[in-house]
C-alpha cells in the first residue's frame, strides 16, 4: 500500500480530549483528589478604599470545623519588593499583593480567608467575620476619571504598547475634507467570566514541596511567580493546569485565589483548595472601559483623506493597564493623513486586563462603527467604501505584510452572505414586524509567534508522546500537538498522546495573544523532526541498509506507521522495525521553537496580522426595539489552518462573545458605593442559547510561509475583532438609529434619534 | 445590611452551641444504591463533588443561574447547586459519569465530540444533562425550540451552534428508532 491516508495539518479531528470531557473525567484545578484537603473562602472588603481598623474573628472561628482564619494579620512571609511579585504579563506599577497590609484598594479585595474542613463550614463562617474599615474617598466613575488620565512615561508603558505613528497633517487635512464625520464611541467595561471560577488546589507534600492545580493560562509563569513571592524557591512548586474551563484572558496573570490557597497551606502545613465565588470573578480582571473620538475626513467618493484618533482606557490607581485602541484603523486603510493620540484613566478598582483581542476587539470595533458613519455620508455602499480605502501595506508603519487576504475574505464573505441583496438606504427593509438590517465590519488582530519548546518520545511498540509546558483553555492545543506530530511521524492520531499543562514540562509560554497554535505546533515539529532523523540514522542497521544514500529525511515519507523513501515508494519500514533493529527502548528529544535572526529581520521589516470580514444581518422588533442577531457570516484570512473544526469553533466563540459585546454585557459601577452592581450571571449578561442563531465561517485560502515555521497565524482572538461593529452597523441599517455606546441595549435604541 | 449581620451573628452562635448533625440519606447515583450521612447544609452539587469525587458536574454561579451543574434527578433535569441533598432521599440521580464511558459513549457524548459541541469543556457535562433531560421531557421539536430550552446552559466559548447541531442529530436519531 502505498497510497497514504494521513490525519495530519488540515484534517478535521475532532479534538483528542472530547471524551474526556464528555465523560466528566478532565479534571480542572477544583477537582483533584488530596488527601487531608482544607476548604478555603475568602472574604472579601467591603469598601472601595482605606485602611482596615480590626478584624473580629471570634464568631467565625466558633463554627466548627473552622480550622484558621488568615488575613494581613497572621499571614505567612511575602516577598516585600514590588520585582519579586513580576508575573509573565506583568504590567508597570504595583503588583496585587493579597494581604499585604490594611490597605484596601478595591471593593471585593480579598482581606481575609477562612479555612475549615468543609467548604460549607467555611463559607458560612466567612459570612461571620466582621470587619472595621476607615473609608476613604474613592472613584471608579469612568467619565470623572478621565479628569486624571494620562499617558505613563516610557519606563512606566506596557512594553507591548505600540504607539501611533502620526502621518501627514491629520488636523489640516480634516479641516479641509468636504466630507466630514465625528463622533465619540464608548465600550462599557466587560468581565471575562469563563464558566470555570478561578480555583486554585495547593497539595502540601510535607517536604517544602507544593503542587499547585491553578486555573490560570499558563504553569511556568505562575510557578516562578510563586516560588519568588512566598520565597518557595522554583524546584519546590509544581504548577499544574492540565484542563483550563474558559480563560479569555483572566488567568493570563496568576489571580489572588492562588495567593491565597498558597499562602494557607504555608500557614497551616497542609493541603488548601480556594475556589472563588461567581461574584468574585467580578473582583479582578475585566476588560477596559472605552472612550474613543474619531474623526474621519474624504473626498466626495470617499476617499479617506484625514483620520484623527483619539482613546482613553480605564486602569487601577497601581497598574498601568493599556492597550492598543487608535493604531487599527491607521494601519489598516490607505490615508494619507492621520493622527492618534491615547491616554489610561485611574480609578479605584482592580486592575483592567487583556481581555480576547485586547485593543483590537474596543479600537478596531468601534472604528469600524465610525467607518460605516462615513460609508453613509459619502453615500457609498460600506464595503466598496473599505475596498476603496483598502491598503496592501500596513499603512501606519509603511511595511508590507507577510500575506493579507483580506480582498478574498471581502468578497467570499459578501458571496456567502448575499450583500448585494441590501437596499442602500436605512429603514428600507422590513420583514413582518420586524425592521431588518445589514452591517458590515473589518477585523484585524496580530499574528505572533513566542518561543516554546516540546519533547517527542518515540516508544519501542510505536507510541508517541509528544509533551509541552503549554496550555489548552478550550483553544484545541491537545489536538492541535497530535495532528502536527501525525503529519509529522506519518503516525495514526490513536498512538499520540499529547501531554501539556505542567510546569515540569519543556519551557512554554502562557497560553494568550493566538500564538498557541502557530508555537506549539512548530515546536511539536522540530521535536517530530530530530525523532525522524534519529530514525533514519537507525534505519542503517536494517537488514541490507535499504535507506542508504537518503539525503536526510527530506528524501523520506513519513506514513502509516512507517517511513518510505521518496526516490522509491517501494522501499519502507515500519517505526517498530526500525527500532527494534538498532535495538532501541525509545528515541526522546527535545526542540525548542523560536524566532531566529532571520525571523527577526522579517519581523521588523514586514507586518504579521489576521484579518477578517463579518457581515450581519439583524431584525429589530419595530415596536419593542428589541433586537436578534440573525445572521453572521465571518470571513477569515488567519494563514494555514490545522483543524478546519477546531479553528471554526474558535471563530464561532469569538463572534458570540462578540454579539455579547453587542447588545448584552456591561459591568455596572455603583459610583457611591465603589463597587460593580451587577456580579452575577443573572445581571451580567453574556449570550445564551436563544440569542444565538446562525453563524457561518469562511476561511480564506492564504499561503504564508513567511509568518511562522507552520504557516499557522492564530484564531482565538479575530472572531471578536469588528463582530459588534457588524452588529451595531446593521442596527442602523435596519433603524436609522445610530448608537455609539457598545452594548447596544434596548433603553438606548429606545432613546435614539432616527437619522 | 446591619441587620442581616445580626441575624448571621445570631446563626453563628447557634450553629456553635450545636454542630452541624448529619442526617441519613439515601440516593440512587448512577445506578447504585448509596447509604449517606449528609449535613442538611450541603447542596447536591456540593456532595456529589466535595463527599463523592463524582466532579463531572461543575460549579460554575452556585446560584442557578448557569445550569453547568445541571443532573438528572428522576429523569428531570435539575441545577444540583440549588437542591440540598437531604431533600432528595430515595431520588434516582444521575450524573455525566452515569450517562457514558469514554469508550462507551452515550449518544449525546459522541454527538458532541463530533460535531465540536464545546471548547473548555466547563459546562458541557451540563449541557449534555440539560440535552437529556429535554429530550425525555419531548417538547423540543425544532432548531428554535432547543435553543430556547437549552437556554438554562450558558456556555463562554460560545459553542451553542454545535451544541444545538449535537442536540438536533440525537433527537433526529430518537425520532427514527
Amino acid at each position: 500500500m502505498n497510497t497514504a491516508t494521513k490525519i495530519g495539518i488540515g484534517s478535521a479531528l475532532s479534538r483528542v480530549d472530547g471524551a474526556d470531557k464528555v465523560t466528566g473525567r478532565a479534571k480542572y484545578a477544583a477537582e483533584y483528589k488530596v488527601d487531608d484537603l482544607l476548604y478555603g473562602v475568602a472574604v472579601c472588603a467591603k469598601i472601595a478604599k482605606g485602611k482596615i481598623l480590626s478584624i473580629d474573628e471570634a464568631d467565625a472561628r466558633a463554627v466548627p470545623g473552622v480550622v484558621d482564619v488568615i488575613s494581613h494579620l497572621n499571614r505567612p512571609k511575602q516577598a516585600w519588593l514590588d520585582r519579586n511579585w513580576k508575573d509573565e504579563l506583568s504590567i508597570p506599577g504595583e503588583p496585587f499583593k493579597a494581604f499585604h497590609d490594611e490597605t484596601v484598594m478595591f471593593a471585593g479585595q480579598p482581606v481575609a480567608l477562612v479555612v475549615a474542613d468543609t467548604f460549607e463550614a467555611a463559607r458560612f463562617a466567612a459570612s461571620l467575620i466582621d470587619i472595621r474599615y476607615e473609608e476613604e474617598p474613592h472613584n471608579i466613575d469612568f467619565a470623572a476619571s478621565l479628569d486624571e488620565k494620562f499617558m505613563p512615561s516610557h519606563l512606566k508603558r506596557r512594553n507591548n504598547y505600540h504607539p501611533p505613528k502620526n502621518r501627514g497633517h491629520a488636523q489640516q487635512a480634516y479641516d479641509d475634507a468636504p466630507v466630514k464625520v465625528a463622533a465619540d464611541y464608548h465600550l462599557a467595561p466587560e468581565h471575562h467570566n469563563p464558566m470555570e471560577m478561578h480555583a486554585s488546589t495547593v497539595e502540601w507534600h510535607g517536604d517544602g514541596k507544593i503542587t499547585v492545580y491553578d486555573k490560570v493560562q499558563g504553569s511556568q509563569g505562575p510557578q516562578a511567580y510563586l516560588a519568588s513571592a512566598f520565597g518557595l524557591g522554583k524546584k519546590n512548586v509544581r504548577v499544574v493546569n492540565a484542563f483550563v474551563g474558559g480563560g479569555f484572558g483572566s488567568g493570563l496573570r496568576p489571580q489572588w485565589q492562588v495567593q491565597l490557597a498558597v499562602m494557607g497551606a504555608i500557614h497551616l502545613e497542609q493541603s488548601v483548595r480556594v475556589v472563588m465565588t461567581r461574584q468574585q470573578m467580578f473582583t479582578h480582571a475585566h476588560r477596559p472601559e472605552c472612550t474613543y473620538s474619531v474623526r474621519l475626513g474624504a473626498e466626495p467618493d470617499g476617499k479617506l483623506s484625514a483620520m484623527m484618533h483619539d482613546a482613553t482606557t480605564s486602569t487601577s490607581r497601581f497598574e498601568n493597564n493599556m492597550e492598543d485602541i487608535v493604531i487599527w484603523g491607521m494601519m489598516a486603510y490607505d490615508c494619507p493623513n492621520a493622527s492618534g493620540e491615547y491616554a489610561i484613566a485611574p480609578r479605584d478598582t482592580y486592575t483592567s486586563a487583556d481581555m480576547r483581542a485586547p485593543g483590537a476587539a474596543t479600537g478596531m470595533t468601534l472604528f469600524e462603527i465610525a467607518m460605516d458613519e462615513m460609508a453613509y455620508a459619502a453615500g457609498v455602499d460600506p464595503l466598496d467604501f473599505r475596498l476603496r480605502n483598502y491598503s496592501e501595506v500596513d499603512a501606519m508603519n509603511g511595511t508590507p505584510y507577510t500575506s493579507k487576504a483580506l480582498r478574498e475574505a471581502y468578497q467570499e464573505g459578501a458571496a456567502r452572505f448575499g450583500w448585494d441583496k441590501r437596499s442602500a438606504a436605512p429603514r428600507s427593509m422590513k420583514e413582518g414586524r420586524e425592521l431588518v438590517g445589514y452591517g458590515m465590519a473589518t477585523g484585524m488582530w496580530d499574528a505572533m509567534f513566542s518561543k516554546t519548546a516540546a519533547r517527542a518520545t518515540l516508544s519501542a511498540d510505536g507510541k508517541l508522546e509528544v509533551a509541552s509546558a503549554s496550555s489548552d483553555i478550550g483553544t484545541g492545543t491537545y489536538t492541535v500537538m497530535v495532528q502536527v506530530a501525525a503529519d509529522t511521524l506519518g503516525l495514526s492520531p490513536d498512538r499520540i498522546t499529547a501531554t501539556l499543562g505542567d510546569s515540569d514540562l519543556p519551557e512554554a509560554p502562557v497560553e494568550g495573544g493566538s500564538w498557541g497554535a502557530a508555537s506549539t505546533g512548530a515546536a511539536v515539529q522540530l521535536a517530530c523532526q530530530s525523532v525522524a532523523k534519529k530514525l533514519l540514522s537507525a534505519a542503517g542497521k536494517l537488514d541490507g541498509d535499504p535507506f542508504h544514500g537518503v539525503n536526510g529525511i527530506e528524501g523520506l515519507e513519513f506514513a502509516d506507521g512507517a517511513m518510505i523513501r521518496r526516490d522509491n515508494p517501494d522501499v519502507r519500514a515500519s517505526l517498530t522495525d526500525v527500532m527494534a533493529a538498532a535495538g532501541l527502548d525509545k528515541i526522546e528529544v527535545e526542540e525548542t521553537a523560536g524566532p531566529g535572526i532571520g525571523d527577526m529581520i522579517s519581523m521588523a521589516r514586514k507586518s504579521r496580522n489576521t484579518h477578517s470580514a463579518v457581515f450581519c444581518e439583524v431584525r429589530v422588533d419595530e415596536e419593542l426595539n428589541q433586537v436578534r442577531v440573525t445572521r453572521v457570516v465571518n470571513a477569515v484570512a488567519a494563514g494555514r489552518i490545522i483543524n478546519p473544526k477546531t479553528a471554526r469553533s474558535q471563530i464561532l466563540g469569538g463572534v458570540v462573545m462578540g454579539i455579547g459585546m453587542a447588545l448584552h454585557e456591561e459591568t455596572f459601577a455603583d459610583t457611591t458605593l465603589g463597587r460593580w452592581m451587577n456580579h452575577n450571571f443573572a445581571e451580567y449578561h453574556v449570550p445564551a442559547h436563544a440569542d444565538i442563531h446562525d453563524i457561518d465561517v469562511i476561511f480564506v485560502d492564504e499561503p504564508d510561509p513567511e509568518v511562522t515555521p507552520l504557516g499557522v497565524k492564530g484564531l482565538g482572538e479575530i472572531g471578536i475583532v469588528g463582530t459588534a461593529a457588524a452588529v451595531a452597523n446593521a442596527i442602523y441599517h435596519a433603524t436609522g438609529k445610530r448608537v455609539r455606546s457598545l452594548p447596544i441595549t434596548i433603553d438606548k435604541l429606545l432613546d435614539a434619534p432616527a437619522d | 445590611m446591619n441587620e442581616a449581620v445580626t441575624l448571621d451573628r445570631a446563626a453563628g452562635q447557634r450553629v456553635a452551641a450545636d454542630p452541624i448533625a448529619t442526617l441519613p440519606l439515601t440516593l440512587t447515583i448512577n445506578g447504585e444504591p448509596r447509604q449517606l450521612e449528609v449535613a442538611p447544609w450541603t447542596s447536591l452539587l456540593d456532595l456529589l463533588r466535595d463527599k463523592l469525587d463524582l466532579t463531572g458536574s461543575k460549579k460554575g454561579c452556585d446560584h442557578g443561574q448557569c445550569g453547568a451543574c445541571t443532573v438528572l434527578i428522576d429523569g428531570k433535569r435539575m441545577n444540583s447547586c440549588l437542591k440540598l441533598a437531604v431533600t432528595l432521599d430515595g431520588c434516582e440521580v444521575t450524573t455525566i459519569e452515569g450517562l457514558g464511558q469514554p469508550d462507551n459513549l452515550h449518544p449525546l457524548q459522541a454527538a458532541f465530540v463530533e460535531h465540536d459541541a464545546f471548547q473548555c469543556g466547563y459546562c458541557t457535562p451540563g449541557q449534555i444533562c440539560s440535552a437529556q433531560g429535554l429530550i425525555n421531557e419531548g417538547h423540543a421539536k425544532t432548531r428554535d425550540e432547543v435553543r430556547e430550552q437549552m437556554s438554562g446552559n450558558l456556555c463562554r466559548c460560545g459553542a451553542y451552534p454545535n451544541i444545538a447541531d449535537a442536540v438536533l442529530e440525537v433527537l433526529g436519531t430518537e425520532k427514527k428508532a
